[in-house]
């Protein structure tokens, strides 16, 4: 016992050396830590309801307005989805379906769901509300600009839904937007759609960065004593990362936005070659369509790990908590996150294997897409090995949790399909590829959101979410999105390719009529099925059993407010200081099977607990 | 003990629905049937992956479900068995990598003996070249582009001259003889693809893409384009009937060449100019 007791002390000493940058052992006492670098920050308080609640710069007030407005935004692209089933499944049964308008949906539903839906959510959303929570800031660093941030974000949202009213309607060019056709007649809103497409892509752009700056300078900067990098939650290093991919690659989604409007206002020709329209020659000639597919996709695959990044992360963190027991290979997950983030922008290309770029690419993308997979592998891994001799809570965020492992791996693996280059062949451009980035970057992540929904409901809301409901909320939301997407992946098998309004009687896709109702009235009930958590939140709101003070017994700072929900400024008078990681589950010896970051080392000397 | 259960049928019912599929691809008609085989490679290690993940999850389910005596593992790290797992998972991936990098060396390697197929592509339809006696296609423009001249073939490039034009959204392919498509678009993006052939490319306005492969079952098959390409995307369809040497000697024999359409527009031409001056 006394052993133990020394050596924990010496271990403490060290650390607190490392800390202070190799200082002259200024440190002899266990619960030592380095005193604050820079003074507690002055907040601004709203005072009448508009600074409190409309044009408000606390984070989390902040966070829930992006919450709200993604999910509103997420609904529409919901709806969208319904009625693309309803014509793939159902042709002709709606007379409003027509080509036109079935490919400003397809197109509206993808960036929809990209863009304004899990990036905003995760970082705009989460990201806002828990990172300061989460290193023990009393807000972001910069308020102001957080507030500006959502209200460019909202005026992006506003922009994009307008575009359903304009003449020509919205663009119809798929979400990735390819030009020529994004901006030549022949492609639905190919006038006005396309024009707001670019200023709410634009408007989005900037917005976000205003939120990233905050993001990363308060991870970097803000963190309360204690919180050293390596003791910060997966939720705030997957956030992190996904903000610094964010800040790199939407730059190239804005220039090439920026290209194209100058292409089709101005009549430039940066994606424009040399065209033959009705028999007429356009006055274009000269520019690459493939250069706007580089920039596209040089943002594009990033912006797949700034939706997954952030997820691995949130999962993490729930898989933890709930199984009682550490994240396992803690470093290990700090590095795959890192490692992915800085791999994601080599693999971009593997979009492009047959776009017509130099063929060659082939060998460079294929191997480092599959790179990638080594990294992700270990965070597979590391999720199941965390549950191994774990003491699982099988409550609804659980089931999130293990729906997400499921989702997750098979959309992994379908992706080694697509990413190894020969392969994607015959797969590019069918259902293959629509059903794996469904799993791996549509149900996975949303499994995530709503694990994280039910996780901190009771924190934001002070009151648990109903678990009954919860669970019909999992159930019918897990089963249905795989029954759509597993047997997805056999009709791009058959050849059936993407983006294809009907499929008129080609011979060899007959058969799949079938399996496309049966897909339709599952998303039907699956879209269904998310209504539940509205009504569950709605009724939980007033009626809900209380939560009170860190209902889950987890370990982390978010938990450890004065007040449930925390206030504005999060920490009362003082700000907590941090002792350990956020993962001390069930250390030996201990009294209760969680040990929270702010418990100094004395209290809790007789334990097993290891350094960190 | 339900929700083990559950996903335990999940995993099953994924692995049955594979063995039973009636969705499965078409029979291969070309010499891709490697790009086949390294799909089932994959299947196999990925699948053996996924079934092994989440029984592995199952059984978790089932074993160390809470129980309030219980108290979860205390272990942050296991090294060994860290570096275990990333090298095992190294080598899987390099095993699934390395049969596809040697197809895709094969892909971008078109063989000597190839005929050339100049495809054109436009909103929204398709229409084919083939070179004359020459063995050469003519050199195209965009801007050279009318009725008289339906590929925008150089005038100046005596190559064009006999080439062999087909105004139809049909081709015919000589079997067992390996084609390389040569892709064009006077428009947008287009993709010329038959699922039975396995190989895609886009066809880009601007640039002149290929692919290359060698039919191989003799019959008619479908072209869709698998590029979108704007409102009439779907119903962008076009034709390949494969035939023996014989029988597509004969066809080729039937179709017009470049000069025989200026010779025929020639004679239109005078026939008017002496209906004009009657």
């Amino acid at each position: 016992m006394s052993e133990d007791f020394n050596d924990n002390k010496t271990i403490q000493a060290q650390s607190s050396e490392a800390i202070s940058g190799g200082g002259s052992g200024i440190a002899t006492d266990a619960d030592y830590v380095r005193p604050a670098e820079v003074a507690d920050q002055d907040l601004y308080h709203g005072h009448s309801f508009i600074t409190k609640w409309i044009f408000c710069q606390d984070a989390k007030v902040i966070g829930v307005q992006y919450f709200l407005l993604a999910t509103f935004t997420g609904i529409i692209g919901l709806i969208l989805s319904w009625l693309m089933r309803l014509q793939l499944g159902f042709p002709g049964l709606a007379p409003f379906m027509t080509a036109e308008h079935y490919y400003q949906f397809v197109t509206m539903h993808g960036m929809i769901m990209v863009v304004y839906f899990l990036t905003a959510l995760f970082l705009g959303g989460f990201g806002n509300y828990l990172i300061p929570l989460m290193v023990g800031a009393r807000d972001m660093v910069f308020p102001y600009l957080n507030m500006v941030s959502f209200w460019s974000f909202f005026v992006a949202v506003a922009v994009l839904l307008a575009s359903f009213f304009v003449p020509g309607g919205p663009t119809g060019s798929g979400w990735t937007l390819y030009p020529p056709q994004a901006i030549l007649e022949g492609t639905p809103g190919s006038g006005w759609g396309i024009m707001l497409m670019c200023i709410s892509l634009i408007l989005f752009v900037a917005g976000f960065t205003m939120g990233g700056l905050n993001y990363l300078i308060t991870v970097l900067q803000a963190r309360t004593r204690g919180m050293t990098l390596m003791r910060m939650p997966l939720t705030v290093w997957g956030i992190f990362t996904a903000t610094v991919l964010a800040m790199l690659a939407f730059p190239a989604l804005l220039v090439g936005a920026l290209m194209m409007s100058l292409d089709n206002v101005l009549g430039t020709s940066f994606f424009m070659p040399t065209i033959l329209k009705a028999g007429e020659v356009l006055e274009y000639g000269g520019g690459s369509p493939i250069l706007f597919q580089h920039l596209f996709w040089f943002f594009g695959h990033p912006e797949v790990y700034i939706v997954a990044l952030p997820a691995f992360g949130i999962i993490s963190d729930l898989i933890s908590v709930h199984a009682r027991k550490n994240i396992f290979g803690y470093r290990m997950m700090v590095w795959a996150i890192v490692g992915i983030g800085a791999l994601s922008f080599f693999v971009w290309a593997h979009h492009m294997y047959v776009s017509g770029m130099n063929p060659w690419f082939g060998f460079f993308f294929a191997t480092t897409t599959l790179i990638i997979a080594v990294p992700t592998a270990m965070k597979v891994y590391n999720w199941i090995l965390t549950l191994w001799r774990g003491n699982i809570r099988l409550n609804t965020v659980m089931l999130w949790c293990l729906g997400f492992i499921v989702t997750f791996v098979n959309g992994g693996i379908t992706g080694i399909f697509l990413g190894n280059v020969s392969v994607d062949v015959p797969l590019s451009d069918t259902y293959f590829v629509i059903a794996h980035f469904h799993m791996v970057m549509g149900i996975a992540p949303l499994m995530v959101i709503m694990g994280a929904v039910y996780h901190w409901f009771p924190l934001v809301a002070g009151r648990f979410l109903d678990e009954k409901l919860g669970k019909w909320h999992f159930w019918l939301t897990f089963l249905g999105a795989y029954s759509i997407y597993f047997p997805m992946h056999y009709l791009g098998f058959i050849g059936v390719p993407r983006r294809y309004f009907e499929m008129y009687d080609s011979p060899y896709v007959t058969s799949a009529v079938g399996m496309n109702e049966f897909i339709s009235i599952a998303a039907f009930i699956v879209g269904a099925a998310q209504f539940i958590l509205i009504y569950n939140i709605i009724k939980t709101l007033k009626t809900g059993k209380p939560a009170g003070h860190n209902p889950w017994q987890a370990c982390s700072l978010e938990w450890l407010t004065p007040t449930v929900p925390p206030e504005h400024g999060n920490w009362g008078d003082r700000l907590p200081t941090v002792h350990r990681w956020a993962y001390d589950y069930s250390v030996p010896g201990a009294k209760e099977d969680f040990i929270t970051q702010t418990t100094p080392p004395s209290e809790v000397a007789h334990t097993k607990v290891e350094k960190t | 003990m339900h929700v083990g259960i559950i996903f335990f049928l999940v995993i099953l019912g994924s692995v049955l629905f594979h063995i039973f599929t009636p969705w499965y691809w078409t029979d291969v008609a070309s010499n891709w049937g490697g790009m086949d085989d390294t799909i089932t490679l994959t299947f196999w290690i990925g699948g053996g992956v996924f079934i092994a993940v989440c029984l592995f999850m199952v059984y978790c389910v089932f074993k160390f479900s809470y129980k309030k005596e219980r108290k979860a593992e205390y272990k942050p790290e296991d090294k060994k068995l860290e570096k275990i797992l990333t090298w095992a998972t190294t080598l899987g991936v390099a095993a699934l990598l390395a049969p596809g990098l040697i197809i895709w060396n094969q892909y971008v390697n078109v063989p000597k003996n190839a005929i050339e197929i100049d495809v054109m592509a436009w909103q929204w339809g398709w229409q084919y070249r083939l070179p004359g006696e020459d063995g050469k296609l003519g050199t195209t423009k965009v801007v050279n582009i009318n009725d008289n001249n339906p590929f925008g073939i150089n005038l100046d490039d005596p190559f064009g001259n006999d080439d062999v034009m087909i105004q139809s959204d049909v081709i015919n392919l000589e079997n067992n003889r390996p084609v390389k498509i040569l892709l064009r678009s006077v428009d947008v993006l287009h993709n010329w693809y038959v699922p039975q052939f396995r190989a895609k490319m886009d066809a880009v306005p601007g640039i002149v893409t290929y692919y290359w492969f060698e039919p191989n079952k003799v019959g008619e098959f479908e072209v869709l384009c698998a590029e979108y390409c704007g409102v009439g995307h779907y119903a962008m369809r076009g034709g390949v009937e494969v035939q023996d040497k014989q029988e597509y000697d004969n066809w080729l024999q039937q179709q017009e060449t470049f000069s025989d359409l200026i010779a025929k527009q020639k004679i239109l031409e005078n026939e008017k100019t002496k209906l004009a001056k009657k």
